[in-house]
């Protein structure tokens, strides 16, 4: 710290790219962020913890179509289940999970699809995905949610667009 | 020195430390054991039932392993080293030794309530103790004194520094001292969320006296505490890597200035980052989330001041034992010291850990790891190496320099800490891939019906990795306990204090004061948690039940 020393000019040449480093990493990620549209989840109002099977939209779980391409997953989570646990849609679709828990804390976590929230009593969660590839897509709770936490999942399964036009029809696999 | 270097009798100090040291290896021993049986789980092996009478499931057993090693071994060891730290450097009593066995008396009698329910299979929430999982009352207030505890030591800390003061009003404090002192002033600012958490929500709630909670203020409160605690472990870890590893190394401290520069940055920004542990959390908006990742990049500026600090300093004392060249100075160090080479093994691990930690703080990354493995295999790194073989290493000379014993083994601490090091490489990498392949975290893998293919070529190495630290601790505990009772060579041995290259009398005066800083730190506080906490606890109806769902 003393001017004109060697050890000064030591701790200079480090502390200037000890800036440089982490202020060109945090650039990046805002660049990123903004630039491929990243959303974490924010702030989508609360349901009532005591009367989340009361409350629409998760009175009636289930996928809904809401648009060409657009699906809404109405989700609830209790200890140990989701409902729905089997999510059905064409390939090429955008869906937005509205997720909420009726007991503790659970998470919603669909790792091939970047979706990773809590589900927080109290809270209406709020995420949205695209599904481009056929396939199934596993998801799990992912937070610690009493002694049968590891038995909780589901899964999304992604049918090629054009069976899934058929799909009324079919009796499901 | 104003005084005649006619140095106090610092025996009661000295047992003191060796208190804390006891109740914190004892918890350590127990919270490793219980690992054991979590990494053979994942690969298949399942020994639960052999430990039925006791443990009652995995997750009874993940939630003493956690509370014990995060919680309660580090809290103790930390409470014991930085009070010998602090009377040794400062050469005087502390303050008030009646007050510093009451402290310790208060933090046991805290641990042994909150072990009851802990122990009984009644609070099985792990160490995060998020609501409406609801545990036994005296789990939470069991926790809550030892917190209180925490603050008495801190008042010992500064009654000890201010009595050295009025002797000695224009020396600056000796870097040992200043550091322990810095680290428990942090230390307190940071726990009044868990603070606020617990005599505000989880008590009253447990105790029956409330009917609901909510969640989501109780995250916000907790992870208020929960980010900066990891400082709370670590800045001991890092007072032994400036202050006594140079010396241990054949060296000195590069810069003494560069020391308390980083640790006044740690004072400041270690508490307005908890939100990076909740980017995934709804509620909190997003504006809010993006500025608690700024401040957690911030706080890795700090860090790479300590690794430069620490590595030069290596470098010096390798050189000053004939070493020469870029790296190959790096051979020459004390390698045969078990002390030293616990530490710079952690050193390794760590800088792993801490590039891990930033890819948490990137809320884009974040999404892809949050709550998976990943998380595991990154705070066994950290808490788990660079804290705990650490202070591992501190225990090779601290624990004869207690005893008055030699150390019984130093092969067997060499083993130990090269078992550790290359145990732990494996076990967290293995946890690092599996997160990213999408493994969840506090998981009972074994038993999970959706075990990806994937994932089944790493999940061996999990159980390979976590037997060879099992098999380490033992080898710890053994040598310790040998030392203690079976060695009979009487130890010489002077606390290793080192000198510094660049001392403090070239650090600006600015860094020996203490308002500007505090005043920063509760500024940048009231900035990053103020409006969201305020909205929360004025718009939130705290209506949400308990539940025992274990």
């Amino acid at each position: 710290m003393r001017r004109g020393t060697t050890i000064y000019l030591y701790e200079l040449f480090w502390i200037l790219p000890s800036i440089a480093i982490p202020v060109g990493m945090l650039v990046a990620l805002v660049v990123f962020t903004f630039g491929a549209g990243v959303h974490l989840p924010g702030d989508h109002g609360r349901v009532e913890p005591t009367a989340v099977l009361a409350t629409p939209p998760f009175d009636q779980p289930g996928t809904v179509q809401v648009g060409p391409g657009q699906y809404e997953v109405r989700m609830v989570s209790g200890i140990w289940s989701f409902a729905p646990n089997e999510i059905r849609v064409p390939a090429g679709s955008t869906v937005t999970f509205v997720a909420a828990s009726r007991d503790v804390l659970h998470g919603l976590f669909i790792p091939r699809a970047n979706v990773n929230v809590m589900l927080i009593p109290g809270q209406v969660a709020h995420v949205t995905t695209r599904f481009d590839r056929p396939g199934e897509y596993p998801f799990f709770c992912h937070e610690y949610c009493g002694i049968a936490h590891h038995t909780m999942w589901g899964k999304v399964i992604v049918e090629p667009a054009s069976k899934a036009d058929r799909h009324d029809g079919d009796s499901a696999s | 020195m104003t005084e005649a270097d006619a140095a106090p009798d610092l025996t009661p100090e000295n047992r003191l430390t060796a208190a804390y040291l006891v109740v914190a290896l004892v918890s350590l021993f127990v919270g490793v054991s219980l690992g054991l049986f979590q990494a053979l789980e994942h690969a298949g092996i399942d020994l639960y039932p052999w430990l039925l009478p006791i443990i009652k499931s995995y997750y009874h057993g993940l939630s003493l392993h956690g509370v014990l090693n995060v919680l309660v071994f580090t809290t103790f060891f930390i409470s014991g080293f930085l009070q010998f730290i602090t009377a040794r450097s400062l050469r005087i009593p502390l303050w008030n030794r009646g007050l510093a066995w009451a402290t310790f008396w208060l933090m046991t009698g805290g641990l042994i309530l909150a072990a009851v329910p802990l122990v009984g299979n009644a609070a099985t929430v792990l160490f995060t103790f998020y609501p409406p999982m609801k545990a036994h009352w005296a789990f939470y207030v069991g926790l809550t004194l030892v917190v209180v505890a925490t603050w008495l030591v801190t008042l010992t800390l500064v009654c000890t520094y201010r009595a050295w003061r009025a002797r000695n009003p224009e020396v600056r404090t000796p870097l040992p001292a200043w550091m322990a002192l810095v680290t428990f002033v942090m230390w307190t600012i940071a726990s009044l969320g868990l603070a606020a958490e617990m005599l505000f929500m989880m008590i009253p709630w447990s105790l029956g006296m409330v009917a609901g909670t909510d969640a989501l203020v109780a995250r916000v409160l907790f992870w208020y505490t929960g980010h900066p605690i990891v400082y709370f472990w670590l800045l001991p870890a890092y007072i032994s890597w400036y202050t006594l590893v140079p010396r241990q190394a054949g060296g000195k401290l590069f810069s003494d200035p560069l020391a308390r520069v980083s640790f006044l940055l740690f004072l400041v920004l270690s508490t307005p980052v908890g939100f990076h542990h909740q980017f995934t959390d709804p509620g909190i908006g997003q504006g809010w989330k993006l500025l608690h990742a700024f401040f957690t990049f911030g706080v890795f500026f700090p860090s790479l001041l300590t690794f430069f600090s620490i590595v030069a300093s290596l470098e010096n004392g390798g050189r000053a034992r004939g070493g020469r060249g870029w790296v190959a100075w790096f051979g020459k160090l004390p390698w045969g010291d078990p002390s030293l080479a616990a530490q710079v093994l952690s050193m390794i691990l760590f800088a792993f850990g801490g590039i891990g930690g930033l890819i948490n703080a990137s809320f884009t990354m974040n999404l892809v790891i949050h709550n998976t493995a990943w998380i595991v295999g990154h705070f066994h790194l950290t808490v788990g190496t660079a804290v705990a073989l650490t202070f591992m290493g501190i225990t090779y000379w601290l624990v004869p320099f207690l005893t008055g014993h030699q150390l019984w083994s130093r092969r067997l601490g060499l083993a130990q800490a090269w078992l550790w090091f290359i145990g732990m490489a494996i076990m967290s990498h293995a946890q690092h891939r599996l997160g990213l392949m999408g493994m969840p975290r506090r998981t009972m893998i074994g038993a999970a019906p959706y075990v990806q293919p994937e994932w089944r070529s790493l999940l061996p190495f999990v159980a390979i990795g976590g037997t060879m630290l099992f098999v380490s601790a033992m080898l710890y505990f053994a040598n310790m306990l040998l030392t203690a009772v079976a060695s009979r060579e009487a130890a010489v041995i002077e606390v290793p204090f080192a000198e510094a290259l660049s001392g403090p009398e070239h650090a600006p005066v600015i860094l020996d004061r203490w308002r500007p800083w505090l005043v920063l730190a509760v500024a940048l506080i009231a900035i990053a948690y103020g409006p969201t906490i305020i909205r929360l606890v004025t718009t939130t109806p705290f209506t949400t039940p308990g539940f025992r769902v274990w």
